[in-house]
């Protein structure tokens, strides 16, 4: 009975998620469109985008707590999969400008030209494609996820080393995008980008469109989500996350677990990426950066691991915060910044939604004290 | 290079003032030849320069000095030279010879002597075989090594009296370098050329490869043969020589690593704590370091060449309490959670970063090397800076020190006892949570004291410890956890490795290969090089 009640609420709370979501998803780009500039109701552009911004961002720490949350698998290393998206749109938004840059070449981006390359280096070929680039941006990702997934998780890398050496991935990444010579626009990335599947990308349609793909975005990501961890590989999941070598011991293949949902989240976070780059407006390997990657999972943290829709309400939290605080503040961010990360660990290990949970079941129940059911629980280890 | 100059007059005056006293009328038979220099053109001041510098007398090197620097001037009235120096709207005018003040002369009454790059580089080649009869052993040294660069066939004779005299091994060493030097660029004999060849060859060094490498575009014959010879001899010994520093930059970068590894060494590898604050407290090292030398600087300036080893303690101590507070507050609430414990001192870390930030502001600070720690010597073809040095010499003693702390001691044996079986260490009667704060304690005092020692060859600014951070862990995983040996050997590997590799691969992509070596390598040995054996399904 207590699991039945439990599940209630999840698929209300999935349920109001989505209904948000999609109310969102209508109303932004409506109100920033169709309502006229002096109306208290009207939406301004650069709100928009920042919101598209945080959506991308819910995205990215939707994939942490995918693997995090439901697998144990604390990933360092997520930006990596973030910026690799970012990168393959970026290239293709690149491929797009076309004789519009600053020194008018036809194929070569500016940078190229700047730094004397006389053709496309073979890794920028079919970038002028749109679905190719679609498909690199699921498919770098992927790839790099799969690859690293594979040897890590089939020698049995785990929790502490595993998240060690995701840093050292996103570290060894960042530097490797910093040079010139490996052709993706070193120090500077990828910027002063014209337009997207041929809309321009500063008019203020292609950007609410941006925001409600992202919205979609991340709306369908959530169900993808959903679905897996609410299968029968899902409980696996957690079974791997809560004593990983006894589920072993049952005879799971552990490691394809993981290796699955690490590769699904990777694809995930890549989406994030690509749908980031149209909306900020440039990709640079800062990106890459250990310490952004931090942050992710502490969104995921602040909102409650191993709920999906936390993850989301973390991340949107966190960075409306940031924008605030870095605008008034500026001297307070990293304080408060650095406060939240010890906060939440020590005073709230389930986050908002652990908070929410036991504040609503308190009220329910204020007679009948619930440490039964809190106890039934199964406990995330480590 | 204009301080070697003024440095090399400056003796010349010496050696010409007393020359003075002792043959006033040797002088004074010079002033026709110095007179002489009020007439003619380039190419006759050049043979008048090579007819001072013959006469070998060291009264002429300030004389010659100041025609180079453009100071010799003659009066027009009557031809006489003179050194002149600005005074007012005219000259003062100095007896080129006696160095007696001569009176003045407005600027029209005097005329500089000309001098052109061709005269000049004979003016310098002169001076060098003028002082190579100095008395000094260092200003022979350095006038035989001008000469060995301007390689002067002029100055053979000159080197060869200069030879037979000298009484210093290592001075006459260098004038027969110079010699040979100067005789690859005369038209002497093959006897002579062969010789110099040999000696050229010995030396070993870019200098002599380059000389012998245009010496042998040119030459002919047996010559050519014995050049070739040479030269590969020379890039035989230079290789030789390059993987020697490349080694001692290796264990140099390796003692850097060990050095901010050490203390994560035992937070993360005897207690499992992964201490992401633990750059902070480098960082925090550091400024200590910093705040020491502003207040000697203030107040004690004798003192400065202690500065480090009066920040020592300090930073140890401001370390220490630092991470103790840290365990107290925070730390010991999240035991047998590593992934928490992670994310709880990363915002630590970020917090610590601000406050510096707030407090000294976002910018470098200067931290200066204390005058035992400037400067360089030479081993073979190595340059060996002191500060560098020190730094191995510190790094290998700061390790020395904790083993035999964690060894030897009371404490020691109470943190392996804690660290091996916390429950069966607290029935013993070990108070358990004191020695967490005190190992802890430890840890982040040694990367304070790495801090001191870090602040003199990186910068000291708010992002310090973040540069060494992953380098830290990757260090200590690559070695083993909980194994102080292993990252001893983790670190000079790491560094030796990333040294070894820089040369082909350049250094950010040489990073990035130790990077991928060390994810490739935790897949094939999780536990690192040295792990500690046991049973357990998942330590």
């Amino acid at each position: 009975m207590m699991t039945s009640f439990l599940f209630r609420t999840l698929d209300a709370r999935a349920g109001i998620f989505i209904g948000l979501m999609l109310a969102a998803i209508i109303l932004v780009p409506a109100l920033n469109l169709l309502v006229p500039e002096g109306s208290t109701f009207h939406v301004p552009t650069y709100a928009v985008t920042l919101m598209g911004k945080y959506l991308t961002y819910a995205l990215l720490a939707l994939s942490v707590d995918l693997v995090w949350g439901y697998c144990g698998i604390l990933s360092l290393g997520h930006g990596a999969f973030f910026a690799l998206g970012g990168y393959a749109m970026g290239m293709y938004l690149m491929r797009q400008i076309g004789t519009r840059g600053v020194y008018g070449d036809p194929i070569l981006p500016d940078f190229m030209v700047f730094l004397n390359w006389k053709e496309l280096p073979w890794y920028w070929y079919g970038f002028d494609m749109f679905p190719f680039a679609a498909l690199i941006v699921l498919l770098a990702p992927g790839i790099l996820a799969f690859v690293f997934g594979w040897f890590a998780f089939r020698s049995r890398v785990t929790g502490v080393y595993l998240s060690i050496i995701t840093q050292a991935l996103t570290y060894a990444l960042l530097l490797a995008f910093f040079r010139n010579d490996m052709g993706f626009g070193g120090n500077n990335g990828l910027t002063d980008f014209k337009d997207i599947l041929g809309f321009d990308i500063q008019a203020g349609t292609t950007r609410a469109g941006l925001f409600a793909a992202s919205g979609l975005a991340l709306v369908v990501c959530f169900l993808i989500c959903r679905a897996v961890t609410r299968s029968k590989l899902g409980k696996v999941l957690v079974a791997v996350r809560d004593a990983e070598s006894r589920t072993r011991f049952l005879g799971y293949r552990v490691e394809h677990y993981k290796l699955f949902v690490w590769t699904l989240s990777a694809m995930m976070a890549g989406i994030a990426g690509a749908l980031y780059v149209p909306q900020v407006g440039i990709i640079n390997p800062g990106e890459f950066a250990p310490a952004n990657s931090i942050e992710v999972v502490i969104w995921v943290a602040v909102g409650g691991r191993g709920t999906l829709v936390g993850a989301v309400l973390g991340a949107i939290l966190v960075n409306f915060s940031k924008t605030w605080f870095t605008a008034a503040l500026p001297e307070i961010w990293l304080f408060a910044l650095g406060g939240l990360f010890v906060v939440v660990t020590l005073f709230l290990p389930k986050g908002l939604l652990g908070l929410m949970d036991k504040g609503w079941s308190a009220l329910r129940r204020r007679p009948a004290k619930d440490t039964a059911a809190h106890g039934a629980e199964p406990q995330p280890a480590e | 290079m204009s301080f070697l100059k003024s440095f090399l007059l400056l003796l010349c005056l010496l050696t010409g003032f007393s020359g003075a006293v002792i043959a006033q009328e040797d002088l004074e038979s010079l002033r026709p030849l110095v007179n002489a220099l009020a007439e003619g053109k380039f190419k006759e001041t050049e043979q008048q320069v090579a007819d001072l510098a013959a006469t070998g007398n060291p009264a002429v090197a300030p004389l010659l000095e100041a025609l180079g620097n453009g100071d010799l001037q003659f009066r027009k009235s009557d031809k006489a030279v003179f050194i002149t120096r600005s005074a007012g709207k005219g000259y003062q005018l100095i007896d080129p010879l006696t160095h007696e003040v001569a009176g003045e002369a407005s600027r029209s009454e005097v005329t500089k002597i000309k001098v052109n790059n061709g005269l000049r580089r004979s003016i310098r080649a002169a001076l060098g075989s003028l002082t190579l009869m100095a008395k000094d052993p260092d200003v022979r040294k350095t006038a035989a090594a001008a000469i060995f660069k301007a390689k002067d066939p002029e100055a053979i004779e000159s080197l060869d009296t200069a030879i037979a005299k000298e009484s210093d091994d290592d001075v006459r060493l260098v004038m027969e370098q110079a010699r040979a030097a100067a005789v690859l660029n005369s038209d002497g004999g093959d006897a002579d050329r062969l010789e110099a060849i040999d000696v050229l060859a010995s030396m070993g060094n870019r200098d002599a490869l380059s000389l012998l490498t245009g010496f042998a575009a040119s030459a002919e014959g047996e010559q050519k043969a014995a050049a070739d010879k040479a030269i590969t001899r020379i890039n035989k010994s230079l290789a030789l020589w390059g993987n020697a520093q490349n080694i001692w930059y290796g264990v140099s970068l390796g003692s850097v690593l060990l050095l901010a590894a050490i203390g994560l060494a035992i937070t993360f590898g005897v207690m499992g704590v992964i201490n992401m604050a633990h750059g902070e407290m480098v960082m925090i090292g550091a400024y200590v370091t910093f705040m020491v030398q502003e207040m000697i600087r203030s107040s004690a300036p004798w003192l400065f060449d202690y500065s480090l080893l009066i920040a020592l303690p300090l930073a140890f101590v401001i370390s220490g309490g630092i991470g103790m507070a840290i365990e107290r507050g925070v730390i010991r609430w999240l035991y047998g959670r590593p992934l928490e414990t992670l994310l709880a001192t990363w915002g630590i870390s970020l917090m610590l970063q601000q406050a510096v930030r707030s407090i000294f502001g976002p910018t470098n600070q200067e931290v200066g090397n204390p005058s035992w720690m400037s400067g360089a010597f030479e081993l073979g073809q190595l340059t060996i800076t002191y500060n560098r040095m020190w730094i191995i010499v510190f790094a290998l003693l700061v390790f020395a020190g904790l083993m035999l702390v964690l060894k030897k001691t009371p404490f020691g044996l109470f943190t392996r006892a804690v660290t091996q079986n916390r429950r069966m260490a607290a029935s013993m009667g070990i108070r358990t949570p004191w020695i967490d704060a005190l190992t802890f304690g430890l840890g982040s005092g040694i990367a304070g004291i790495a801090g001191v020692a870090l602040s003199q060859i990186d910068n000291v600014s708010p992002n310090l410890g973040q540069g060494y951070i992953i380098d830290s862990f990757m260090v200590v995983v690559f070695g083993g956890v909980g194994n102080l040996w292993g990252t001893l050997v983790g670190a000079m590997t790491l560094g030796v490795v990333n040294k070894f590799l820089e040369p082909y691969a350049g250094a950010v992509l040489g990073k990035i290969l130790v990077l991928v070596f060390i994810i490739l390598f935790i897949q094939k040995r999780p536990r690192g090089l040295f792990a500690l054996k046991g049973r357990a399904v998942e330590a």
